[in-house]
């Protein structure tokens, strides 16, 4: 008997149907459509309308450089381009080497380098080329990483590590280096000043967390009270005043003759010692799903605590709260939006001061929107390409 | 039947008590392993049978009586602790492989950085443990590719790298899915011909009666009986060992 | 010999490592100590809480407890402490009822709906906070129309750059003895309570739905029942009114605390939809799909079966996002609204006072953390689902 394939019915299948089932199934569902669409035509139209006609997004182009690195040396921003063509270097080249894990990441970095050229091309800056400079890099060093031998993975991995503090020594400048001078971290402003806290609060952060956490689970109970103290105190006040206590407390507690620590090391000690509570709980939540067993097989085989701690344990435990680190991360990039109110200048008060400029009276939504895009959009970034890069290594899924 | 150092006491251990809080587990023990010798030790789950050598390698800790493992005591002065341990390896019931490490990189782990042996020696003799159980080619395999009889021959090997002197089983194949259980067995008994102490904690009857020396009844924290495997299945003394190995090898 | 196995015996070992352990903290103490003493002796500031009875000397812009200048700095303190509760009391409310609806929203049937909550999701949820709040305040409060030309909502809700003004109910002299009814109408529904409690142990049957009506219906005959048989009515409406260059009567709301109860409401709404709707789908398809083919109606499959289970996956980080509201209710020093924080700065600015002052205010955030995790604690292990 031949099976009998028949079309399913006209109204059940095509675009209408879709409408049908997804937005007018049921009355109250058409009623909610209309309105639906009613409040979006009401609330989008005007606001188009403004950003394309109205809108004075010339405060954005004068004052790019001003919102990008603050008050940083004009002439000495070929450190920060070296930092962002490093970054293009290596994201190109783990994608090569890692195609799957990496390629969340380099898509970023691809959309971002040409996202940012456009801008520059249509705000009439010349750093489009700096930016398809990058985006080049990128491409390149991807052609390279694919024909890498497997270890380059290790070199590639070290490079990563050593990166971050490269940047900041870029950065910062060092006095005994001849062509790094030292830039004071008060000149340090907008993206580039939000964009240093959270890597240096990041990777200091964990560290101390991981202590914490390990101290958390320790059999010696001073120990043990001291990191639970830490940790429910932090956890239990808001970050601006960790912040300011950190700010106001810092140049008391040291003695005399130490010079005060600028303002933005104090923030970022700020952030250290208030992230590395949340990440001591992701870690704890880590540990303790690693099973008795792994400890006690250790044990049996004669080594020491410190080193199944670091051989066995936290290798795995870390492995199992990457998602959790990783959102730790994002989030601290939203939070370095309060070192406003410590007093730097990051984005949103740069573009307060910009907007004092009589020149650019009344712009305060184009100001705003600007500051409100980098951060939404630098955040949806991080977290699409960590989702891709857990997805690949198969982490957070058991 | 391997040769049997009758001078040599290998582990002791005398009146042996635990608690666990106020649960008397173990009460007073008194047992005496010789050189060479293949104990099983056998008994209703809650006997204090897996408690009893995880107390020898000091996973559990015992609050009185004296354990003596090749003439040192087992107290809370860690050098004995670490010496002692060196010389004891374990297998456990679920094996315990670190998951994160190949198989080469778990047996290879503990003589690298406990014995700082160099990593090229530690390789060879890796491979050669795992020819040994039987299964070379899944050196660079993870744990979590192996079957279960795979990733326990491994756990042997691993604990072999460490060339003890005494190796502790508790429980090895009641984890495992019936047909693997033989694989491992046979490595044991392989292991037993070389001359090695070893302490069984095991149903398995049969491997009892290949290469047992001695074995011992346990039963709510205290050795009921013990004797040559002969002497057991043929002749046991106690009630108590007669029900249970009734209810054992009746099925 | 004695003493090297001494030193080898482990719970020595780990005695003597606590031991060093606290050494260094109070070697650490010690040094911070010592050069607190000496900065604060070089700058001339004193030690100490006396400064807490001074007068403040400064006004503060809205309170729910009276203060005058004049007032001590400790009175100060407590109004910034008490506009910071009132502040996160609401807000907890408010947002409740938001992250329901957006989460509900989320798993509609309704593509568009659920598009919609998932942009709203989306976009509050990944820009900071603080953006979000001075969005409110200086791009939407502020820009208002002045109080001349005032945007007028039904019911007496006027919308102004001067704040938002809303009608009172102000008591007579006869609210006194209405209050009375009001006690009432609190135990009765506890008496309600108790008798479903009884009706369903005895007769092991669900309570019907209209039964619910009860509680909303009895107190509210209670109430009025006192109301009516007063010679005067308890409450009088205070309707705000334009009179000159300002409102007069009725309730005002700042565009402060307006803007920050918004933006913490919408904000912290966005993570409770998540939570919600996390919880909501946690409940296996099979625990649906079993109660309705025992012959349960949607809506009681709704109440019995999925809403008690989603509860237990959403109450405790439901909690977590309270706990959250309060402490970024101190984000209020960015807009002006005198919240504890925000105080707490000027006090310290005035007084040079920093350690004590800061120690008063993490005290009392840390009061508000551990009381919410004691709820949630007891909550739990009073819901926990008994396992084997």
């Amino acid at each position: 008997m031949t099976a009998i394939e028949m079309q399913p019915p006209r109204l059940s299948v095509g675009p209408f149907a879709w409408l049908r089932k997804n937005l007018f199934s049921t009355w109250y569902n058409v009623l909610l459509t209309i309105l639906a669409l009613a409040l979006l035509y009401a609330l989008l139209r005007p606001a188009l309308q403004w950003a394309l006609t109205e809108a004075r997004w010339g405060v954005i182009a004068a004052n790019l450089t001003l919102f990008m690195v603050g008050q940083y040396p004009r002439d000495q921003l070929w450190r920060v381009w070296l930092s962002i063509y490093l970054l293009s270097v290596l994201l190109g080249l783990s994608w090569g080497i890692w195609k799957h894990a990496a390629r969340g990441f380099a898509l970023i970095g691809l959309g971002a380098g040409f996202a940012f050229a456009l801008i520059g091309l249509l705000l009439n800056s010349n750093v489009w080329i700096n930016w398809l400079v990058a985006v080049a890099l990128l491409f390149g060093f991807y052609a390279l990483g694919r024909i890498l031998p497997k270890r380059a993975r290790s070199i590639t991995s070290l490079a990563w590590l050593l990166y971050f503090p490269l940047v900041i020594l870029l950065i910062a400048g060092a006095r005994f280096i001849p062509f790094l001078s030292p830039v004071p971290t008060n000149l340090w402003g907008g993206l580039l000043l939000t964009l240093m806290i959270t890597i240096i609060g990041n990777v200091l952060s964990l560290p101390l967390g991981i202590l914490l956490a390990l101290g958390r689970r320790s059999k010696l109970p001073v120990v043990r009270y001291f990191s639970i103290g830490y940790i429910e105190l932090i956890r239990g006040v808001p970050l601006v005043t960790v912040l300011f206590m950190v700010s106001l407390l810092v140049p008391l507690f040291l003695p005399l003759g130490m010079p005060t620590p600028e303002a933005v090391i104090r923030a970022i000690i700020g952030f250290i010692l208030f992230e590395a509570a949340y990440q001591a709980e992701n870690v704890r939540g880590g540990l303790q799903a690693v099973p008795r067993g792994q400890y006690e097989a250790a044990q049996a085989l004669g080594l020491s605590g410190p080193l199944t701690t670091a051989l066995i344990i936290l290798p795995q435990a870390l492995r199992a709260v990457i998602p959790a680190i990783f959102n730790s991360f994002i989030s601290l990039f939203k939070d370095t939006s309060l070192v406003s109110i410590v007093g730097l200048f990051e984005i949103l008060r740069i573009g307060r001061s910009v907007l004092a400029q009589s020149e650019w009276l009344g712009t305060h939504r184009e100001v705003f929107l600007f500051a409100f895009l980098i951060y939404w959009g630098f955040n949806m970034a991080f977290t699409y390409g960590s989702r891709r890069m857990e997805e690949a290594m198969g982490v957070g899924r058991r | 039947m391997s040769e049997i150092d009758q001078s040599q006491e290998i582990i002791i251990a005398r009146d042996v008590h635990k608690w666990f809080d106020s649960f008397h587990v173990l009460k007073g023990i008194n047992l005496e392993v010789k050189k060479g010798e293949v104990i099983v030790i056998f008994g209703p789950s809650g006997s204090g049978k897996s408690t009893f050598i995880r107390c020898i390698n000091r996973l559990e800790e015992h609050q009185k009586g004296q354990i003596i493992v090749d003439g040192l005591e087992l107290t809370n002065d860690i050098r004995n602790i670490e010496a002692i341990r060196s010389e004891v390896g374990m297998v456990f019931q679920q094996f315990n492989l670190f998951p994160h490490l190949t198989v080469l990189q778990n047996i290879m782990l503990a003589p690298t950085w406990v014995r700082r042996v160099s990593k090229e020696q530690s390789q060879e003799t890796a491979m050669q443990l795992l020819k040994r159980v039987g299964i070379p080619e899944q050196a660079n395999k993870y744990p979590g590719q192996l079957s279960g009889g795979q990733q326990q021959r491994v756990a042997i090997a691993r604990a072999l790298a460490m060339q003890p002197k005494i190796m502790l089983f508790d429980e090895p194949t009641s984890a495992l899915d019936p047909e693997m259980i033989k694989e491992v067995l046979d490595v044991m008994i392989q292991l037993a011909k070389t001359g090695m102490t070893m302490l069984v904690v095991t149903h398995e009857m049969g491997f009892a009666r290949a290469v047992a020396n001695r074995m011992f009844f346990f039963d709510e924290g205290q050795v009921v009986e013990s004797g040559t495997p002969e002497e057991i299945f043929k002749n046991p003394q106690e009630d108590r060992t007669k029900l249970f190995l009734s209810q054992i090898l009746s099925h | 010999m004695q003493i090297s196995a001494f030193l080898r015996n482990i719970r020595v070992l780990q005695v003597l490592a606590q031991i060093l352990f606290v050494l260094l903290l109070a070697l650490a103490a010690g040094f911070f100590y010592a050069n607190v003493t000496t900065n604060l002796a070089r700058q001339g500031l004193a030690v100490g809480y006396d400064f807490i009875t001074n007068p403040a000397s400064f006004d503060i812009g809205e309170s729910y407890i009276s203060y005058e200048p004049s007032d001590s700095y400790g009175r100060a303190l407590l109004v910034g402490l008490v506009n910071t509760l009132v502040l996160s009391a609401l807000g907890i409310l408010l947002t409740t009822i938001v992250g329901i609806i957006a989460g509900i929203a989320r798993l509609s049937s309704n593509w568009l709906i659920s598009r919609l909550a998932a942009a709203y999701v989306g976009v509050i949820r990944n820009t900071p906070l603080i953006i979000q709040l001075m969005f409110w305040y200086f791009g939407i409060v502020l820009q208002l129309p002045s109080v001349r030309e005032a945007m007028a909502l039904p019911g007496s809700i006027f919308l102004t750059q001067r704040g938002v003004y809303l009608p009172k109910l102000d008591p007579t002299p006869t609210f006194d003895s209405w209050r009375i009814f009001i006690w009432i109408a609190l135990v009765s529904i506890a008496l309600i309570w108790f008798s479903f409690r009884l009706i369903q142990y005895r007769t092991e049957l669900p309570v019907p739905l209209w039964a619910y009506l009860a509680y909303i219906v009895v107190p509210i005959l209670i109430l009025w029942v006192g109301f009516v048989i007063q010679p005067e009515a308890p409450l009088t409406e205070n309707l705000p009114a334009l009179t000159g260059l300002n409102f007069r009567g009725g309730l005002r709301l700042t565009p402060e605390f307006t803007a920050l109860l918004f933006g913490l409401v919408l904000y912290t709404g966005a993570f409770i939809a998540e939570i919600v709707r996390a919880g909501i789908q946690a409940v296996s398809r099979g625990q649906v799909e079993a109660a309705l083919s025992l012959g349960l109606t949607r809506a009681q499959a709704l109440r019995l079966i999925i809403f008690p289970q989603a509860l237990r996956v959403i109450i405790p980080p439901l909690t977590s996002q309270y706990l959250n509201l309060a402490k970024n209710s101190s984000l209020a020093i960015a807009i002006g609204y005198p919240d504890l924080f925000s105080i707490a700065g000027t006090v310290i600015n005035q007084t040079g006072a920093t350690i004590e002052v800061i120690v008063i205010m993490m005290l009392s955030y840390l009061s508000m953390s551990l009381f919410t995790s004691l709820l949630m604690n007891i909550y739990n292990s009073r819901m926990r689902l008994v396992e084997r």
